[in-house]
């Protein structure tokens, strides 16, 4: 199953779009049940303070209010918020769903108030008083793990919630042998991942069946499942999670969310629907952020740009509790410094700090972006000193194509690659040498021209269970109806990323079906088989896999029932497009039988179409005395490793010397996924993955001020990207494959947010060479770049 | 307030508070789910609907302002049947991911096709400043309201 059919490796259509540009798909709020009530929450607007009293009485007795509960309601009822990740001597706090005796950050849930509608929902939150006693607010994360810094969490007498040192190789020595060290400070600044859809969640408890069922927007409904039903004190198999239309992720709903056990517990106390629908201001302030890393690369090198280690001293800005992932996402920066070269030693001392801000988690990349970024800086900045061409250094360090499967000092094993041949693809289509003439005769004009290039590789198809908190491996179902139509259940939970669509021309092209026949399910624990999700670009390379082995367990019971039927041997029959035939030697053999057959006897059918085959299978009649009726197949797909895509990103863009603003004039993208099953989807991930890039590079960054206050707690000071800011982009692609899984597929989903950020930044400084200007830290405002011009 | 408008050629009457944002009246009492709800200050444009053919964002109008006024929303652009040439036109260039702006994009698409049916890639990206999408980074957008343009073009030619 590596060839391209009638539907994989072609540019399709998604099957998903008509509901949605019709206006006619349901997202958490478009779902209405009769009798809802509403929830809105009183929120701490503090960033750290003691709570000495809250009155509620106002509230409760407001009009259309049915209930109000503070943290003392909920107070051993609901489990604490859980971390799923395990590190060694980790800190975590005890993180309730409703603020206890005090808050820890702005934003934090304090009160929930239940109304008939939400508009006196709304109100009612206005009449809660609480007394605050503010403390001691602890916002950057270096100043945090000092000593004599104000502490968070008094229990653990420090800030600190771990430290890790990681990585291989004799890094003294690649100290002691180089030439020189380059050392520069990089920041990673917070981000807010901003899916356009705020998260939302219905809830309903139906007291007579027990059962409890959530309607929420998540990227993970069967792990959301297990922990709820902890977190509720019910049997897993009573609660039922529902991700149904998901806007948008981008890691920020791969979590477990206080809002999402509360609505639970208050319908089943209140045994009616509950529903809340996070405004964007609530979504800003409490649902997770990302990156957040400040930190010291320092690289020994050669005379002739060859790395010979890397040493990266980085804090990590936690936030005030952890979320299901938050101290893991830095080790994913761990494991990834060793970016697209060979490096003998790597060393990370990563020490991760509460601050008194929302959590970090997983943003589009998680940890991935943080390494690419300041490897791809390091190389520029390698150059700049050594005064080579960025290019030649990249090429002094990438591992040759024929060095695969290849290991890093990080402890992994990158399985295929050829580095070179996409930077030379990426040079060739944007035109280096010529450009870098007009680059000089622009500079004599006194023009800022800048070119920067990354080159990336990232982790994909997350992962083997081996290195994941709650298994790596995914689902799939398929079922052949007794009319032939084909139904997949996926246990990736897609929202955005059209795997309705590439998953069919999977299953379309195995069983020779026509697309339209196929229907993928997906976000529904009570039809859907267990599964772990969609993030970390592994909904295809690991859930499409569990779907080809599920289909050949389809496929191969079919064809024991149709050898069967046919009344011959399962090895004299042949499976083409959707249809079982005798091999060619058997053919001649059936038909002297035939003839000789006496006339009351029926021929045996020569040939039979899957879709006959999934009737007699239901039909249970004439099937094999050793097979099972019914004709579906499940199958849990575990991958041996992770993959590992890659790629080249060219930025060209001018300064303006005179307002210090950044204007793209080319953005070229050569990406390697491996093999692709729908180039359309594909070019879609690169192209808004870039966007998202550029956004950190250019303009997002999540701002508390000294008390902690959210300033940029709104679409109106958190600039994202828009139609008029962003460049047209240049894709090409190559396709080497991997041999970790079946299908050849890397994973897409992250590349281009990876491989855009340092390559739009080093283009900014090489505009700035001039100036003698070494490195800006993101976003790169004008009013910086401009102070810079002026220094 | 009494209040009487006609959303999709339908009309709707109700007592509303003064306070009721159109787009709650659209997505709650006219039931019309399409119309999404992404910033509430007017930044995302996920909200936007034509407000007598002209392209407004909901989440910051009241609904008493739209007393007497002609709304379309998403729900009401594919006539009989047949998709609008931007729905068709957001459908063959992959102009959506998650879907949650596209409706607002989409009726943005319109009202910026009605003020200017030539638009370069300049005037369409500029039109559709107004409008976040964070998972398409716009290219295929700008490709989608290029391939409407030209089809109501010919639509226009036909017609005459």
């Amino acid at each position: 199953m590596t060839t391209d059919g009638k539907y994989v490796g072609k540019a399709i259509k998604r099957t998903e779009d008509p509901r949605l540009i019709k206006g006619l798909a349901h997202y958490v709020d478009d779902i209405k049940l009769a009798d809802t009530f509403h929830v809105a929450f009183l929120r701490s607007p503090h960033a750290h303070a003691r709570i000495t009293s809250i009155d509620v009485a106002a509230a409760r007795n407001a009009p259309g209010v049915v209930a109000v509960f503070t943290g003392k309601d909920v107070e051993g009822k609901v489990g604490f918020v859980p971390c799923a990740a395990a590190l060694p001597d980790l800190k975590v706090p005890k993180y309730p769903v409703l603020a206890g005796s005090k808050v820890f950050f702005v934003g934090q849930p304090i009160a929930a108030v239940v109304a008939s509608d939400k508009y006196k929902a709304r109100d009612a939150v206005d009449l809660i008083n609480v007394d605050y006693d503010p403390l001691e607010v602890v916002v950057d994360p270096e100043a945090a793990a000092q000593a004599g810094s104000p502490i968070i969490h008094e229990e653990f007498g420090t800030n600190v919630a771990y430290v890790l040192q990681s990585g291989q190789g004799d890094i003294d020595a690649a100290f002691q042998q180089a030439d020189r060290v380059v050392t520069q400070r990089f920041v990673n600044q917070r981000l807010a991942p901003i899916a356009l859809e705020p998260r939302g969640v219905l809830a309903q408890y139906l007291p007579g069946e027990e059962q409890l069922t959530v309607w929420t927007s998540t990227q993970i409904p069967h792990l959301l499942r297990t922990q709820l039903a902890l977190m509720l004190g019910l049997p897993e198999n009573k609660v039922r999670v529902v991700a149904p239309e998901v806007g948008g992720g981008f890691g920020s709903k791969l979590n477990v969310y206080a809002e999402e056990a509360l609505l639970g517990f208050i319908s089943m106390v209140l045994a009616r629907p509950v529903k809340w629908i996070e405004t964007r201001r609530e979504n800003v302030a409490a649902t997770i952020q990302g990156r957040g890393q400040v930190g010291e690369l320092q690289a020994a090198v050669k005379n002739d740009g060859t790395i010979l280690g890397l040493k990266y001293t980085v804090t990590a800005d936690l936030g005030a509790y952890h979320q299901l992932l938050t101290p893991a996402i830095p080790t994913l920066t761990g494991l990834m410094l060793s970016g697209a070269y060979k490096i003998p030693a790597i060393s990370m001392h990563c020490t991760g700090v509460f601050t008194n801000k929302m959590a970090t988690d997983a943003y589009r990349g998680a940890g991935r972006p943080e390494a690419t970024y300041i490897i791809e800086r390091m190389l520029d900045r390698i150059a700049q000193d050594l005064q080579m061409d960025p290019v030649e250094v990249r090429r002094k360090n990438f591992p040759k194509p024929n060095e695969f499967p290849f290991a890093t000092a990080t402890g992994l094993f990158y399985d295929s690659g050829n580095y070179e041949a996409a930077l030379n693809r990426a040079l060739e289509m944007v035109g280096y040498q010529k450009l870098r003439e007009e680059q000089k005769a622009a500079r004599a004009q006194g023009r800022l021209l800048g070119i920067g290039i990354s080159s990336y590789v990232e982790i994909c198809a997350l992962g083997p269970s081996a290195a994941m908190p709650a298994g790596g491996w995914e689902s799939a179902t398929v079922r052949i109806e007794p009319t032939g139509k084909v139904t997949v259940l996926t246990g990736a939970s897609p929202h955005g990323q059209g795997q309705e669509t590439s998953f069919a021309q999977i299953a379309a092209d195995m069983l020779g079906v026509d697309l339209g026949d196929v229907l993928v399910i997906h976000g529904d624990t009570s039809i859907v088989q267990y599964g772990i999700g969609t993030f970390g670009s592994r909904a295809t390379a690991v859930g499409g896999t569990a779907l080809v082995y599920a289909l050949e367990k389809v496929i191969a019971k079919a064809k024991a029932i149709a050898a069967h039927m046919m009344q011959t041997e399962v090895d004299n029959v042949v499976f083409e497009n959707g249809k079982f035939t005798l091999k060619q030697a058997q053919v001649a053999a059936a038909s002297a039988d035939a003839a000789t057959a006496s006339a009351t006897t029926a021929t045996p059918p020569k040939q039979l179409s899957i879709q006959e085959v999934a009737l007699a299978a239901h039909l249970g009649v004439n099937i094999p005395p050793d097979s099972e009726p019914g004709l579906a197949a499940t199958h849990f797909f575990e991958p041996k490793n992770f993959t590992f895509p890659f790629g080249t990103h060219i930025c060209v863009v001018e300064v303006d010397k005179e307002t210090g603003e950044v204007k793209i004039l080319r953005y070229i993208a050569v990406d390697d996924c491996g093999k692709v099953i729908n180039p359309l989807l594909v070019e879609g991930q690169i192209q808004g993955g870039i966007a998202q890039g550029l956004g950190q590079a250019l303009w997002e960054e999540v701002v508390y001020d000294e008390n902690g206050q959210l300033i940029t707690g709104e679409l109106m000071d958190y600039a994202l990207p828009k139609a008029h800011t962003v460049p047209r982009y240049e894709l090409d692609r190559m396709e080497t494959p991997t041999d970790v899984n079946p299908l050849g597929i890397k994973g897409v989903g992250e590349a281009g947010t990876i491989g855009a950020t340092p390559a739009i930044v080093n283009a900014v400084v090489d505009a700035l060479a001039p100036y003698g200007v070494k490195d800006i830290e993101m976003p790169l405002r004008p009013e910086k770049i401009w102070r810079l011009m002026r220094n | 307030m009494n209040i009487s408008l006609t959303i999709n050629g339908k009309k709707y009457e109700a007592d509303v508070e003064p306070r009721l944002l159109l787009v709650h009246f659209i997505r709650d009492l006219a039931g019309l789910t399409g119309t999404h709800i992404g910033c509430e200050t007017s930044i995302c444009g996920a909200c936007t609907v034509l407000l007598d053919g002209q392209a407004v964002k909901s989440c910051t109008l009241l609904a008493v302002q739209a007393d007497g006024c002609e709304l379309t929303t998403v729900e009401g652009l594919a006539a009989d049947g047949q998709l609008h040439p931007v729905q068709e036109g957001f459908w063959e260039h992959h102009a959506l991911q998650c879907g949650y702006c596209t409706p607002g994009m989409i009726m943005a698409s319109c009202g910026l096709l009605t003020a200017n049916p030539n638009p370069s890639e300049d005037e369409i990206r500029q039109g559709l400043e107004g409008n976040l999408c964070r998972c398409t980074g716009y290219q295929h957008i700008v490709e989608a309201v290029q391939y409407a343009a030209a089809k109501l073009k010919a639509q226009g030619a036909a017609a005459d």
